[in-house]
């Protein structure tokens, strides 16, 4: 048997042995969702052991470092671990904006002592992290932000609001872009890691039009923030000024990871399952409907196949590098579309914001929350702006 | 298999590029041919060149004399044809009639093939019998005669069908019009007695028949695979057919966008180059990821087909309709980018137009594909 089925023979057997029954149930409720953090409780028993066999395992991060917490796979397996956690359900065992972007970001720019520290932290679930990037007369243009870090010797002191903090009235620290140079735009920003138990930051969460708070505006007053967490331990991630280049990789990256969710629920064909849906209450597919639906299909099988181009083409290096922001123009503007049909085909029934028949509104949610896909990360506009000039070089793009 | 060319594939697409590019250029063959109002609507000499090429017999098996290729490399010529515009009898002859023949006995093929493989021949097919395209439905009757058959009905949009030197005829043996089976496919010589050909000119200088079908006696040794039983090869050229005019449109949208998207980095007004206008650059955009899907929906299906997977019907029909949306929306963006001169006959752009009309409805529109896509998922 080559290694990577004896890995897969291994993994297996793990799972089985670790992952409860309760956790290869699909997730019902937020509840369901472990986030980790100074803060954060278990809902129950089985997802406290899943967590903790996973931590031991370095499987929380299956693909960092072993010194980091992470299990060293290789991506070969990782894929099979993946696969295999699919096969069986299985739940990840916590989520989290530390292993999404700090992490990544960590792992290029960052330095020994803050690996040691801070993945470390995130691997085990002890710190939950959020983002502050966004602010409110910064959003597209984000460049031009105007928190603004000023040098006090052995610290910053900070001042400023960040806006679209996820999570930020649950998260433990910030991850922050913070001017520190007034007078060079690019060049002028520092990638900042902020504790937010510290005096003169506080949050607010803002409520969607989904009637949800995922989101908060988070205010830095006269936050004094320490040049130094420890020895090698900077509060800044690669050097003062040059926060827009992790800034910038960590989009690419987080565009990537959006343009990546190919497969599943997202890019799926609808219209049989409209068919169906409408059977149970007892409607008729209206012919032009129908017909939407079918060149929907089309749309979404299409974008199925380019899911898998684009995932092949990147495995072997070929492709353009700026492709994921065709990716995610492409499948958000689907997802929406997709929602729309949804919300359509289900008529009066998909318009109830609280029933028990709709899980408390969940159509109407669901299509609501997908306007935010061709916002947040990335705005359509910005993705064809990067086309224009990176892919197609128009002039003055 | 991953969604990108193999190694021998890219080779193929290296040297199919070129050559099409070198001979099967605009001034060269298209405008050559419609200028000089050709009544083929393509040149013999090219055929012959694409014989040369290896590309005539590419889909037929080895021990017939072809190559024993798939799918993706049909379409890897497909899609340089389109780039081009090139008019040839490729896609009707060595894609959709060949597709037939390599379920002909083997009297019928050493009767036909070393002359498609030579591009001493050009064949067409006949399936469409009214304007638009329902192969489900074949009225065209052919009754036993004798040893024979007699042909009694009529056919349209038959690509080519006065150049032909041979006619692959779907027409019904038994059953009523629109049932499944009873469909026979048969080899029809061009000069047999009672074929009367209406030859026009399309829109995109292409010829195609309108054809009657007056009691045409046929031996039993023009019927291609088995009496009543045609609908699986019927089936199969249509896939074949389907994918290689998906590639071609891919071509012609490909080309369209690439002259366009050049005009933008050339034409000044207001004092900037007009690629410099978001107005512009977002719709520019929007078309390139429209162009890249439907090329990776295309290579997909086409893998499918060549695997002889179960869901290449379906994926074809995807490939045909998407490709259909995107070439159709890079040539009216290419005639509107390009102002008023995108409306001369001087310039290429409208060419793009009108094939893509042309090629957009042959085995298909986008809404006979989208509507199958549809019952094929169940609603």
């Amino acid at each position: 048997m080559s290694d990577i089925e004896n890995f897969r023979t291994e993994t297996r057997a793990w799972l089985e042995a670790n992952c409860p029954p309760e956790m290869r149930q699909p997730v019902r409720d937020d509840g369901d969702v472990y986030w980790g953090g100074k803060n954060a409780t278990f809902k129950n028993d089985a997802q406290k052991a899943w967590f903790e066999a996973c931590v031991a395992k370095g499987y929380t991060v299956p693909a960092w470092p072993k010194a980091y917490g992470g299990a060293g796979l290789d991506a070969a397996q990782a894929k099979v671990l993946r696969q295999e956690m699919s096969r069986i359900g299985a739940r990840s065992p916590l989520d989290s904006f530390g292993i999404w972007m700090l992490g990544p970001a960590l792992l290029k720019f960052g330095t020994e002592g803050q690996k040691q520290k801070f993945l470390n932290e995130i691997a085990r679930g002890e710190i939950r992290w959020c983002q502050g990037y966004s602010e409110p007369g910064s959003g597209s243009d984000l460049v031009s932000l105007q928190t603004h870090g000023e040098d006090k010797g052995d610290h910053w002191l900070v001042n400023g609001q960040k806006v679209w903090t996820s999570y930020a009235d649950q998260a433990d620290w910030i991850f922050c872009l913070v001017r520190t140079d007034k007078d060079n735009k690019y060049q002028g920003i520092t990638f900042t890691l902020i504790d937010m138990s510290t005096e003169g930051c506080s949050t607010k969460p803002i409520k969607l039009i989904s009637g949800a708070s995922p989101f908060c505006e988070t205010f830095l007053d006269n936050v004094k923030v320490p040049k130094s967490y420890g020895e090698d331990i900077p509060a800044q991630v690669g050097e003062i000024n040059r926060g827009w280049d992790v800034a910038k990789y960590l989009l690419g990256h987080e565009r990537e990871m959006i343009s990546g969710m190919g497969g599943g629920e997202r890019t799926a064909a609808i219209g049989a399952s409209m068919k169906r849906l409408t059977a149970k209450t007892g409607d008729d597919l209206d012919p032009v409907l129908r017909a939407e639906l079918a060149m929907f299909d089309v749309d979404a099988l299409a974008f199925t196949a380019m899911g898998e181009r684009f995932m092949d083409e990147m495995k072997a290096g070929k492709g353009h590098p700026a492709q994921p922001n065709m990716m995610k123009y492409t499948g958000t503007e689907l997802n929406k579309r997709r929602h729309e049909l949804m919300m359509s085909v289900g008529g009066s029934r998909a318009l109830e914001w609280e029933s028990e028949d709709t899980g408390g509104g969940k159509p109407s949610r669901n299509w609501l929350r997908t306007k935010a896909n061709s916002i947040e990360g990335g705005t359509s506009e910005i993705m064809l702006n990067v086309i224009s000039k990176r892919i197609l070089d128009l002039p003055g793009a | 298999m991953p969604l990108f060319h193999t190694e021998d594939q890219a080779m193929l697409a290296e040297s199919a590029s070129g050559f099409m590019a070198d001979e099967g250029n605009i001034a060269k063959q298209l405008r050559h041919w419609r200028d000089r109002d050709c009544k083929d609507g393509f040149g013999h000499a090219l055929w012959k060149q694409m014989a040369e090429m290896g590309f005539t017999g590419m889909l037929l098996d080895e021990e017939d004399g072809g190559l024993g290729m798939g799918h993706v490399e049909a379409g890897i010529v497909l899609e340089e044809v389109g780039r081009n515009l090139t008019p040839s009898p490729f896609l009707t002859s060595s894609v959709l009639a060949a597709t037939a023949l390599k379920h002909g006995s083997a009297d019928m093929k050493g009767r036909y093939l070393p002359g498609l493989i030579e591009g001493e021949s050009v064949f067409a097919v006949a399936i469409d019998e009214t304007a638009k395209h329902r192969p489900d439905r074949i009225t065209t009757k052919a009754e036993k005669s004798g040893n024979g058959f007699k042909l009694t009905g009529s056919k349209s949009f038959v690509i080519q069908g006065a150049s032909s030197d041979m006619i692959v005829v779907a027409a019904r043996t038994s059953g009523a019009d629109d049932e499944e089976d009873g469909i026979t496919l048969f080899a029809v010589p061009k000069d047999a007695a009672g074929v009367e050909q209406n030859p026009v000119r399309l829109v995109d200088s292409s010829m195609a028949s309108h054809i009657t079908f007056d009691g045409v006696e046929l031996d039993g040794d023009a019927v291609i695979g088995e009496v009543d039983g045609g609908r699986e090869v019927l089936n199969a050229m249509l896939t074949a057919g389907r994918l290689g005019a998906a590639a071609e449109g891919v071509g012609v949208a490909r080309g369209a966008m690439d002259m366009t998207i050049d005009y933008l980095k050339q034409r000044k007004q207001f004092g900037k180059l007009i690629g410099e206008f978001q107005g512009l650059q977002h719709r520019a955009s929007h078309l390139y990821s429209e162009v890249e899907i439907a090329r990776a929906v295309v290579i997909k299906a086409q893998q499918l087909a060549d695997a002889g997977a179960e869901s290449a019907d379906l994926m074809t029909s995807v490939a045909k309709a998407k490709v259909a949306k995107a070439a159709g929306l890079a040539v009216r963006e290419g005639v509107q980018m390009h102002g008023g001169i995108g409306m001369t006959d001087e310039y290429d752009i409208g060419l793009y137009m009108k094939r893509d009309r042309a090629l957009g409805e042959f085995l298909g529109d986008a809404y006979f594909h989208a509507n199958r896509v549809a019952e094929m998922s169940g609603y």
